[in-house]
């Protein structure tokens, strides 16, 4: 794997609280770490708030000799930067570095600008034993708000700088952070013998510790996580045949759990991740939603109109099956109950184009890919009272996917013919443009929060 | 395999026009010649009996049977009446010897959402299924798998690139 090589560059206007727009292309904004893993994906926010929050967020102070552990503060920095909701203060730009609430002197930080103040220390208090501290403080109101402490062994030290980044987030924005969270996605790299080799790979939130988990001369598609994060459900077309696995992430080891004649595709686990809602089509082609059980194989039918149903998804309450359907004439989101027998009731009223489905976390929204005039975007849907919102601005965006905060929504769109990801909040403010270092990507899918 | 199959299909073509004229000889110089329709040239054989008799070579149904892509209009599944002779003499092809298999492989453009092309595309494949068993093709000869818009042959986001990978390749096994 090519390594990227990530330096810090915080422009000043950041500082200063002006909006990031950068169009398009890949900027190299990126920050380097103390042993940082290769880089799969970068970062750039395409269309931010008017007045992010200005934080300093200094390097924590580190007893140990000649270089830190961890570069925790350059992390934190980086995810609260990444969500386009926080300006960091560059190091450079800090007047003092205090390591202990003491040497924390508000009026410096208020000539600064800054509205809250994050420090803290790295100790190695035994072999392999780490201890970090941290304080979070309200600058204006001149007091600590938030301070915690963490033990971990050294490869867990980034995992803990991505906590202390959530419980900052947490804290001053109001939801919970999802900095250690993992997505999985799809990337095409095209060979220069014209022939694709496709991959399956889940990283951190932010790309870091990119790990193949499927790697095919076919095409793969449609990740799904099960809710514990543990295994992931896809299509692939290895052997000349489409075919449906579940891969269970730890040992690499997977089960083929539908081969049947026809199509056998878009997989989506329910809320206790026992079963599978599936696409077959059968020997005589006709698409629709099935549920199986990846245990015992028992395989329910829930539709059988004679249109396209596919792309099947779960309520959080397992009670409801959202799809589309192109029953109507065009694919359109229906929803049906989860056992079989009942009647598939339409949901989206507006546009001809409504598809690909994925459910909010609480239930209420369903983000969809709509298109009108040669022009796919990604909008929201609510799910009681059937408006719409357009979140994003094309021209071929596709598969959303929303994190587990509910508040940010993954998707694949295209720049300049490559693949790439992209984020847009759920209120549309923040934008964020995710490229590859190599090939395409798509089909991105935001794991569930870490279990504890 | 696809360039050896264009070296094949025209052989094929002779034999099978050979083979459903009982009693005539298939003149292999002629494939190339576009006879007027009518001019069946008829000679006395050498017993003196039975009349051989010709015919050109219907060039028409092997520019049908190397045509081994069909195209579709944007979201539809329709086989395009441009195409009608080359699902015919597929079809009928695959009446004529049983032991032929074709798999039907159906592709879209990247538009819109990919489960939903893997539908798109399977039926297409489906609706050129069922033009070849109307034309006398067994269902146990015809597989079909989609693609959706997973293997394209143009990669351009343009009209051109769209109109080329809305598709379903003939692919004889």
């Amino acid at each position: 794997m090519r390594r990227a090589e990530r330096s810090v560059t915080f422009e000043s206007a950041s500082r200063r609280g002006g909006a990031l727009v950068r169009r398009g292309l890949l900027a190299l904004l990126a920050v380097a770490f103390a042993g940082a893993a290769s880089a799969q994906l970068n970062v750039v926010i395409t269309r931010g708030i008017a007045r992010p929050v200005p934080i300093a967020v200094v390097p924590l102070g580190w007893s140990g000799g000649a270089a830190p552990a961890y570069d925790i503060a350059g992390v934190v920095s980086a995810d609260l930067k990444s969500s386009g909701r926080f300006a960091p203060l560059a190091p450079a730009d800090m007047v003092s570095r205090p390591t202990q609430p003491a040497q924390v002197n508000f009026t410096d930080w208020r000539l600064l600008k800054v509205d809250y103040v994050v420090i803290g220390t790295l100790r190695e208090t035994q072999p392999d034993q780490f201890e970090t501290v941290f304080q979070l403080f309200d600058v204006l109101k001149g007091e600590q708000v938030l301070g915690y402490r963490f033990m971990s062994a050294r490869v867990d030290l980034r995992p803990t700088a991505h906590k202390v980044a959530d419980m900052i987030f947490q804290k001053l924005v109001g939801i919970p952070g999802v900095f250690s969270t993992q997505i999985a996605y799809v990337s095409e790299e095209k060979r220069p013998d014209g022939k694709s080799r496709f991959r399956l790979i889940v990283s951190d939130a932010d790309g870091e510790n990119a790990k193949i988990i499927a790697d095919s001369p076919q095409p793969l598609l449609s990740p799904s996580w099960s809710p514990d994060g543990r295994r992931l459900a896809y299509a692939s077309f290895e052997g000349d045949q489409e075919a449906v696995f579940v891969q269970t992430l730890r040992t690499g080891t997977r089960e083929r759990v539908s081969a049947r004649r026809g199509v056998n595709s878009s997989p989506s686990f329910s809320p206790d991740g026992r079963l599978l809602a599936l696409t077959l089509s059968g020997d005589q082609g006709n698409l629709d939603i099935f549920t199986l059980d990846v245990a015992t194989q028992v395989l329910r039918q829930l539709t059988t109109d004679a249109g396209i149903d596919t792309e099947a998804v779960w309520s959080p309450d397992s009670r409801t099956i959202y799809f589309n359907s192109d029953r109507s004439g065009g694919p359109q989101i229906y929803k049906v109950a989860a056992e079989p027998g009942g009647r598939a009731q339409r949901v989206t009223f507006e546009g001809v184009y409504n598809a690909r489905p994925r459910v909010s976390p609480d239930g209420k929204q369903i983000a969809i890919v709509y298109g009108a005039n040669n022009i796919y975007r990604i909008g929201i849907v609510d799910a009681a009272s059937g408006n719409l919102q357009i979140l994003t601005n094309g021209r071929l965006d596709e598969s959303p996917s929303f994190a587990p905060n509910g508040a940010q929504i993954i998707y694949a769109t295209k720049d300049n013919g490559r693949g790439v990801l992209a984020s847009v909040t759920t209120d549309g403010k923040i934008q964020q443009e995710i490229a590859s270092v190599a090939g395409d990507v798509r089909e991105p899918v935001w794991g569930p929060y870490p279990l504890p | 395999m696809k360039i050896w199959l264009k070296v094949l299909l025209p052989v094929a073509a002779i034999a099978l026009a050979a083979c459903n004229k009982s009693g005539t000889v298939a003149d292999s110089g002629s494939s190339t010649v576009a006879n007027a329709p009518g001019s069946d040239a008829a000679t006395t054989g050498s017993s003196g009996s039975t009349p051989i008799t010709g015919s050109p070579l219907d060039s028409a149904t092997q520019r049908a049977l190397q045509t081994l892509v069909i195209y579709f209009d944007f979201d539809q599944a329709e086989i395009k009446p441009e195409f009608t002779a080359v699902v015919q003499a597929h079809g009928q092809r695959l009446a004529g010897n049983a032991s032929l298999q074709v798999r039907l492989e159906g592709h879209t453009d990247e538009r819109g959402s990919r489960e939903y092309n893997i539908g798109l595309g399977e039926r297409r494949a489906q609706s050129v299924r069922r033009a070849l068993m109307l034309n006398g093709a067994n269902a146990s000869q015809i597989t079909t798998v989609s693609y959706g818009e997973e293997r394209p042959v143009a990669t351009g986001s343009d009209e051109e690139s769209w109109r080329l990978n809305r598709r379903v390749e003939i692919v004889y096994r």
